[in-house]
């Protein structure tokens, strides 16, 4: 399915989701006049203030937003939802503005705001009637700049539950879908096009007889810096979408083998990913094998490299290559997922599947550890009459992939409170312990799981698909490199479940390096 | 005549002014008396004092020691506002404010002590023949729409707009091309005497300053070195009126 076609019959959600997404940056760049506004006039009349101050929102502006969305979600004004991602917008916000609100002011021509003291005029009258007109412009124009950076950052919004056009490519990325990721961008970029374009009119009209000269050189410059910034948007904007559209061209072109180049390990970016990938670069090393790590590879990206001859090998769940990469509907028969799995990779990307690791990451329905004890709850089924007044957090994965939430709902006829919360994986663990949310999909295998004291619930209808640990592999690479072979059989086997939980947890949990815990791992194993 | 009947506008007494963290006060120890009516012009050479001097009557600065008194009163005692609106002020470029229109410019004060609408029409209508501006022509037009000088004319309007009886001018016509400098000094010479306020006069230049003052305090380093009446300034053996003198004459 092509852009338009998906458009054409998903124009209802698409809007929907804008809508969400305005609405957000919106609401978000209110408050932040409100806030920034009256604080920047305050660092006009108490300068010392200034330094501070105006670093304190340089700091905020540099916090990766997901690390915001983190922090933000146990604290009682923010949880999950619309409100800790405005938060998080308003503190992106806060910097331009009041930047902008202090340049605006002191910017004022000083014979000018000389003779309106001279004049008699009081603080207040100097303030509203001459320094605020005279600054509107550039005030303007931080309230433009950003608006276009709260446009771009509200994709983010997605991974905390508060929709917006994110969803759309979050989605995409985790589904390896193009059309899905420009679903989201386009509209996306458009609307940043369009406020930076409206804003800047605004800032023309108010800028007109303010000029401090002569307004006639006024507005070119100002026109001429806001048609600057515009253009680098959409050229960030263009130069990503081509830079992306390339990379997915090279991977047409596989590369050709070269006997005594390194073995590239890839994974994904998630722990568990990691480790395993850790575990087969060292025991490559420790037979001699020269090996460059290709780590966290967000979304699809691994099977993308893996094609393109990027990495040569990486670790992959058979349920996923299955569903995600191969788009079959979900079966529960392990051997079946595997021989399928292993004959269409070798037919189609000439990529070979090592035996299984000896463990499973299914898809696990947690619940608090304390609420699975007070109602005695073991079974999904069990927990199906109590789930009428609970609130579910969900993965946009879980949501939206063929063996998750639609399917899930139907098997166990699932009726919840309200609608799932579509948020980042990684946070839904920490709002169901902050009692955010009452049962979320985690990961079977996940350190958190026993650090939170939370309670896996039985699949006991057995929904769930097997998600085998299995290293994916170029035939290519086992032609030129046939010690990699012969590990990948060493490690058939090798790790259960408990294992790889209690791996996890050392470096979720204990914040340990990977190196450090596979290579203890492989000492008590004798490997 | 005796100081009860017709007491100084202004009076300076023993006035040292130093900016914050400043080790050399800017002026030192000064006394000087304006009387009523009187034109007293400051001269002298930049960074001389002058224009701190004039700051001090309206408050827009407050001595450091010493007492600056307006009408009797010291201005540290002065409600700030109050004696603002009932001073003109005068600056080199005007200082027009640029997103308010000439009329706007002008009626500015008397807006802002609450006159009716009409009211402050009238007088910026006034205001702006007394100038030599058309009302019709130039109250609509903003203050880039404008010559310099005639800028300059709007600046004066402006400060002359609640008829403050105190008049403060800040090398006014500095910044002005000669021909028009001379036309709007002859015209504020007039005017002047018309209107009889007292004015403050800050200047650089030696021709404006005895053609238009009643008396020039000349001044060298924060001190008054020399107070005269314009005819006793041109015969003063005072070696810095001396050398002023003399560029007259080069010219």
């Amino acid at each position: 399915m092509n852009l338009f076609e998906f458009t054409a019959h998903n124009w209802r959600e698409l809007l929907t989701l804008a809508g969400e997404h305005l609405r957000l940056v919106a609401e978000a760049m209110l408050l932040a006049v409100v806030i920034a506004l009256p604080l920047g006039v305050l660092l006009t009349r108490r300068k010392f203030l200034q330094r501070p101050v105006l670093g304190l929102a340089s700091i905020l502006q540099t916090v990766p937003s997901l690390a915001l969305f983190g922090f933000l979600i146990p604290l009682p004004f923010g949880g999950i939802g619309a409100r800790s991602a405005v938060i998080a917008l308003v503190l992106y916000a806060l910097l331009p503005v009041l930047r902008n609100t202090v340049t605006g002011i002191e910017g004022v021509d000083r014979n000018v705001r000389e003779a309106a003291v001279a004049m008699g005029m009081t603080g207040r009258q100097i303030l509203w009637q001459v320094e605020l007109p005279l600054a509107a412009s550039v005030i303007l124009a931080g309230v433009r700049v950003a608006t276009v950076i709260s446009v771009g950052v509200a994709t983010i919004a997605a991974a905390i539950g508060a929709g917006g056009l994110g969803t759309y490519i979050f989605r995409g990325l985790r589904q390896n879908d193009d059309t899905l990721i420009l679903a989201g961008a386009v509209p996306a970029a458009l609307m940043a096009l369009a406020a930076d374009w409206l804003i800047g009119r605004l800032e023309t009209t108010v800028g007109a007889n303010t000029g401090p000269r002569t307004a006639h050189t006024q507005d070119t410059r100002a026109q001429l810096r806001r048609r600057i910034v515009g253009a680098t948007l959409a050229l960030v904007v263009i130069g990503g979408l081509v830079a992306f559209a390339a990379w997915r061209g090279t991977r047409q072109r596989a590369t050709g083998a070269q006997t005594n180049a390194p073995v590239v390990v890839g994974s994904k970016d998630f722990t568990e990913s990691v480790i395993l990938a850790e575990l087969l670069a060292q025991t490559l090393e420790a037979q001699g094998v020269a090996v460059a790590r290709q780590f966290e590879l967000g979304g699809n990206l691994c099977h993308d490299a893996l094609v393109a001859g990027r990495i040569d090998v990486y670790p992959e769940y058979t349920g996923t290559a299955f569903t995600a990469i191969l788009k079959h509907q979900p079966v529960t028969d392990p051997r079946a997922v595997y021989d399928q799995v292993s004959r269409e990779y070798g037919e189609g990307f000439a990529v070979a599947l090592s035996p299984p690791l000896g463990f499973r990451n299914d898809f696990a329905i947690l619940v608090r550890g304390t609420e699975a004890r007070r109602l005695q709850l073991h079974t999904i089924s069990e927990a199906v009459p109590h789930a009428r007044s609970w609130r579910a957090g969900f993965g946009q994965d879980f949501m939206s992939r063929a063996d998750g939430y639609p399917g899930f709902a139907r098997a166990y006829d699932l009726k919840l409170a309200a609608a799932p919360r579509e948020m980042d994986l990684s946070l839904t663990y920490r709002a169901l312990a902050a009692g955010e949310v009452d049962i979320i999909a985690g990961n079977s295998t996940d350190g958190l799981i026993a650090a939170l004291d939370l309670t896996q619930l039985a699949d006991d209808r057995q929904y769930f698909p097997p998600y085998e640990a299995v290293y994916l592999v170029r035939r290519a690479t086992r032609a030129r490199a046939p010690a990699v072979q012969s590990v990948l059989q060493r490690l058939a086997d090798a790790i259960s479940t408990d294992e790889m939980r209690r791996l996890n947890y050392e470096v979720d949990g204990r914040h340990r390096t990977v190196a450090d815990v596979v290579r203890a791992w492989r000492q008590s194993k004798g490997l | 005549m005796p100081a009860m009947n017709n007491p100084p506008v202004v009076q300076f007494r023993n006035v040292s002014y130093a900016p914050p963290g400043a080790r050399a006060p800017i002026i030192a120890d000064l006394n000087l008396e304006i009387q009523r009516g009187e034109t007293l012009v400051l001269l002298g050479e930049s960074g001389c004092g002058k224009t701190t001097s004039l700051r001090l009557i309206n408050r827009l600065l407050v001595p450091t020691a010493g007492e600056v008194l307006v009408e009797g009163k010291a201005t540290s005692v002065w409600d700030e506002i109050e004696l603002r609106r009932r001073t003109g002020y005068v600056i080199q470029e005007a200082g027009l404010f640029p997103h308010f229109t000439v009329a706007r410019n002008v009626g500015l004060v008397p807006t802002l002590a609450s006159w009716a609408e009409v009211r402050v029409r009238a007088r910026v209508d006034e205001l702006l023949k007394l100038v030599g501006l058309e009302p019709a022509q130039f109250a609509a037009r903003y203050p880039r729409e404008l010559s310099g000088g005639q800028r300059q004319r709007v600046g004066v309007a402006r400060a002359l707009a609640a008829d403050p009886p105190l008049l403060l001018l800040d090398e006014p016509f500095g910044a002005l091309d000669p021909l028009t400098r001379a036309a709007l000094q002859k015209e504020f010479a007039a005017l002047r005497t018309r209107l009889g306020k007292t004015c403050v006069f800050v200047t650089h230049d030696v021709r404006e300053a005895l053609l238009l003052a009643s008396r020039i305090a000349l001044m060298q380093a924060g001190h008054i070195v020399l107070l005269a009446t314009p005819a006793e300034f041109a015969r003063s053996a005072e070696p810095l009126a001396r050398a002023y003198m003399a560029t007259l004459q080069m010219g």
